[in-house]
């Protein structure tokens, strides 16, 4: 159904791009991202375009010869989104990473999307300003996050990537250049088809430039870690917090184990393990933020008054850049805390009610244990979304496949029973489909194939993924 | 065991401000920090205390803010704290600081009606980089002194120091009492707990003025009573202009190497 790349198709790219990969000299990454386990592919031509113009450039051949085209930015996905299933070109966005400029009166900044996340939170720091988006791989490109619509731990406060996104410059399959959005606060403006291409995981358009909002940083933040004898006192301890009016920017949950894991990666140990001789659990970890000392003292008092009230064993308070500093990167360094000790891994990012996700998780370690895997849990109690870590070291790859699809059919059944949705933040990529169409339905499914059709009649824009069923 | 634990609050940052003119360190607008050394030496005293009782005090110097540091330290187990306060200590090199705390620490003895039995000190500050302070304490206080210590363990009222080596460390036994300097530990210093920071908050700092150590012979401290002189003061700019050997085999690029360095007369 699509066009095999040929020499004169090849000749064409090179003519509108500079930095143009064939054959051996493709970089062996862009055949995967980080979950390697829903199929690689190489793709048969590599194009790292500088500008807009050329990334439409690129794209307007492709669609006038059939040739299938995978956006990628920094390749750190999890759902298999940025693998060229189908060959053809691959346009890495990476060297697309200018922050091009700063508008402090409408609290925006203007950004190529390559840019990387660590990138430009830090850039807005300088600036005295904050970049509330915080998803765990902070070496992500912001073009990526939007297009998976990336939550991260300050989403409890601040929400996802998306309420960031005012504006962004597109690349339609068919080569033309649009604007989507514009730099103001509200809109009922028609369809809103910058929300459409928010989290559209490169299948609608390639997004090449953003336009995002930015908040003045909080002058004060602290963080409380609170130990728990167990996870479901810890997580039931969740919904209280919005109850009582408390705004925290983010409430982490972890287990035991997934900390250990991370210390050893880490090389430091930075959480308590056991209290006055009773083990820990499992452990909350929270922060807030305000604009003077006083508010903020007062808040981490009557959080602290609030957890010890619902059962737990005691509050530390990350008070210094140090401790803050350690106690986050325990929490960052979880993804490849588990990578290093495992040989085979699958995941899954469910989203649920607040309040259902401590008995989901007991109904998740039982059918891990019913499938005979490893289960790894953590996740952003705060907003109910998990992350559940599939792991092997001595299965073969065909049955480690089979237990995994026994165990998501499952999971995935119950989250859907519970309220929730298949994915809070990593997206369908390749690997959720099956998923995606059993909890929304044939209806919904088709829906979202239609619209795929408008922005991309020949389907060739990073085919195989999220709707695109072949 | 009464142990005293030195501490410098510190700026929290990489680039160092210095003033142009007086060559001290600009503290105004930059962020403060417990000196780290000193929050492992803290952590060490806290443990060695928990095991065989008795009380941590920690002492300071500097300005009124350094306040909140010592507050941050009575939030992680430190019983008491101490700042020695006064415009005739501002500038003092680290000879005058020496003398300046060696006498605080007989002055908190009296105070507290206590002995010290250990005083420990981060190995050095991030911001002077001298590693000198702790050194001239145990001087001025004639006792024995031990560098670098990985830990300090109590074992039948005996006190080992593990001192850092180049390859492993030496364990020392030392009599009290005595000083030690302390590097990064193989354990982290705790969290405070919100129950520590509110007592923290709700206990009193006692200052030390010049009155209060009007023992001290001022002609030896201060900028007047500090021998060292500071002629210049500059951020070392960050070169990138290294060779990189690409291609040669492992005994080749020794060889290369060998002759690189000879030629730029560094071997």
């Amino acid at each position: 159904m699509y066009n095999e790349l040929n020499q004169e198709i090849v000749d064409k790219i090179k003519k509108v791009c500079a930095k143009v990969y064939t054959g051996d000299d493709i970089n062996p990454d862009y055949a995967k991202d980080e979950m390697p386990i829903y199929g690689t592919r190489m793709p048969g031509l590599a194009a790292v375009p500088t500008s807009t113009e050329e990334v439409a450039a690129i794209v307007k051949i492709c669609y006038e010869n059939n040739i299938p085209v995978t956006p990628r930015g920094a390749g750190t996905g999890l759902v298999g989104g940025a693998v060229p299933l189908y060959g053809g070109v691959l346009i890495d966005l990476t060297k697309m990473n200018k922050i091009k400029s700063y508008d402090l009166e409408n609290f925006v900044v203007e950004i190529e999307a390559g840019v990387l996340l660590n990138d430009l939170a830090e850039d807005c720091l300088t600036k005295g300003m904050l970049f509330p988006p915080d998803p765990g791989e902070k070496f992500a490109c912001v073009g990526g996050n939007v297009a998976t619509n990336a939550g991260g731990m300050r989403a409890v406060k601040y929400g996802t990537t998306r309420d960031y996104v005012r504006a962004m410059t597109v690349v339609l399959p068919t080569g033309e250049i649009t604007k989507f959005g514009a730099t103001v606060s509200k809109t009922s403006s028609g369809y809103s088809l910058l929300n459409l291409m928010i989290g559209s995981e490169g299948t609608l358009g390639i997004i090449t430039e953003l336009t995002m909002k930015i908040i003045p940083k909080p002058k004060n933040v602290v963080s409380l870690i609170v130990p728990f004898e167990n996870l479901r006192t810890a997580l039931t301890t969740v919904p209280k917090f919005k109850l009582s009016h408390m705004n925290p920017q983010a409430i982490e949950f972890m287990e035991r184990e997934i900390v250990l894991s991370s210390e050893r990666y880490v090389g430091k140990e930075v959480f308590p393990k056991s209290l006055n001789g009773q083990d820990i659990g499992a452990y909350l970890l929270l922060t807030f933020d305000a604009n003077t000392p006083e508010e903020l003292d007062a808040m981490i008092e009557q959080a602290g008054e609030l957890v010890l009230e619902a059962g737990a064993m005691d509050v530390l308070v990350a008070d210094t850049p140090a401790k803050l500093k350690d106690a986050w990167a325990a929490r960052s360094s979880f993804l490849e805390a588990i990578m290093e000790e495992t040989k085979l891994l699958d995941e899954c990012d469910v989203v649920l009610p607040v309040n259902k996700i401590a008995d989901y998780l007991e109904f998740v370690n039982k059918t891990g244990e019913e499938c005979g895997l490893v289960i790894k849990s953590f996740g952003h109690a705060g907003d109910g979304n998990l992350h559940i870590y599939q792991c092997s070291n001595d299965l073969a790859e065909d049955e480690f496949k089979k237990r995994v699809d026994t165990f998501f059919e499952k999971i995935y059944k119950e989250a859907i029973n519970c309220g929730g949705l298949v994915s809070g933040e990593h997206g369908i990529g390749s690997g959720k489909i099956k998923y995606l169409a059993e909890s929304i339905g044939e209806v919904n499914m088709n829906l979202m194939e239609g619209i795929k059709k408008v922005f991309d009649p020949k389907m060739i824009l990073n085919p195989g993924k999220v709707c695109h069923r072949l | 065991m009464n142990i005293c634990v030195c501490i410098k609050q510190v700026p929290d940052t990489n680039e160092i401000k210095i003033d142009p003119v007086t060559h001290n360190l600009v503290r105004a607008g930059v962020p403060s920090i417990v000196n780290p050394f000193d929050t492992y030496a803290l952590e060490v005293g806290v443990r060695l205390v928990e095991k065989v009782g008795g009380k941590v005090i920690v002492l300071s110097m500097g300005p009124k803010q350094a306040e909140e540091a010592i507050m941050t330290c009575l939030s992680v187990g430190a019983d008491e704290g101490y700042l020695i306060s006064g415009k005739s200590f501002g500038g003092s090199d680290t000879l005058a600081t020496g003398y300046i705390i060696s006498e605080a620490i007989k002055l908190v003895e009296e105070r507290e009606n206590l002995k010290f039995d250990l005083i420990l000190c981060g190995k050095q500050a991030i911001d002077g980089d001298t590693s000198q302070v702790g050194p001239q304490v145990a001087e001025c206080l004639d006792i024995p002194q031990v560098t670098y210590a990985l830990d300090v363990l109590e074992e039948n009222g005996e006190i080992h120091v593990k001192r850092e080596g180049e390859n492993g460390y030496d364990v020392i036994g030392v009599n009290l009492p005595a000083l030690v300097t302390v590097v990064r530990l193989p354990y982290e210093p705790r969290y405070p707990t919100l129950k520590s920071k509110l007592a923290a908050k709700k206990k009193e700092i006692k200052v030390l003025s010049e009155e209060d150590l009007s023992m001290l012979d001022y002609s030896k401290c201060g900028i007047k009573g500090s021998p060292t002189k500071v002629k210049k003061t500059y951020t070392p700019v960050n070169t990138k202009d290294g060779v990189i050997l690409k291609g040669l085999a492992a005994d080749e690029s020794a060889v290369k190497l060998a002759d690189i360095m000879h030629e730029a007369k560094l071997v």
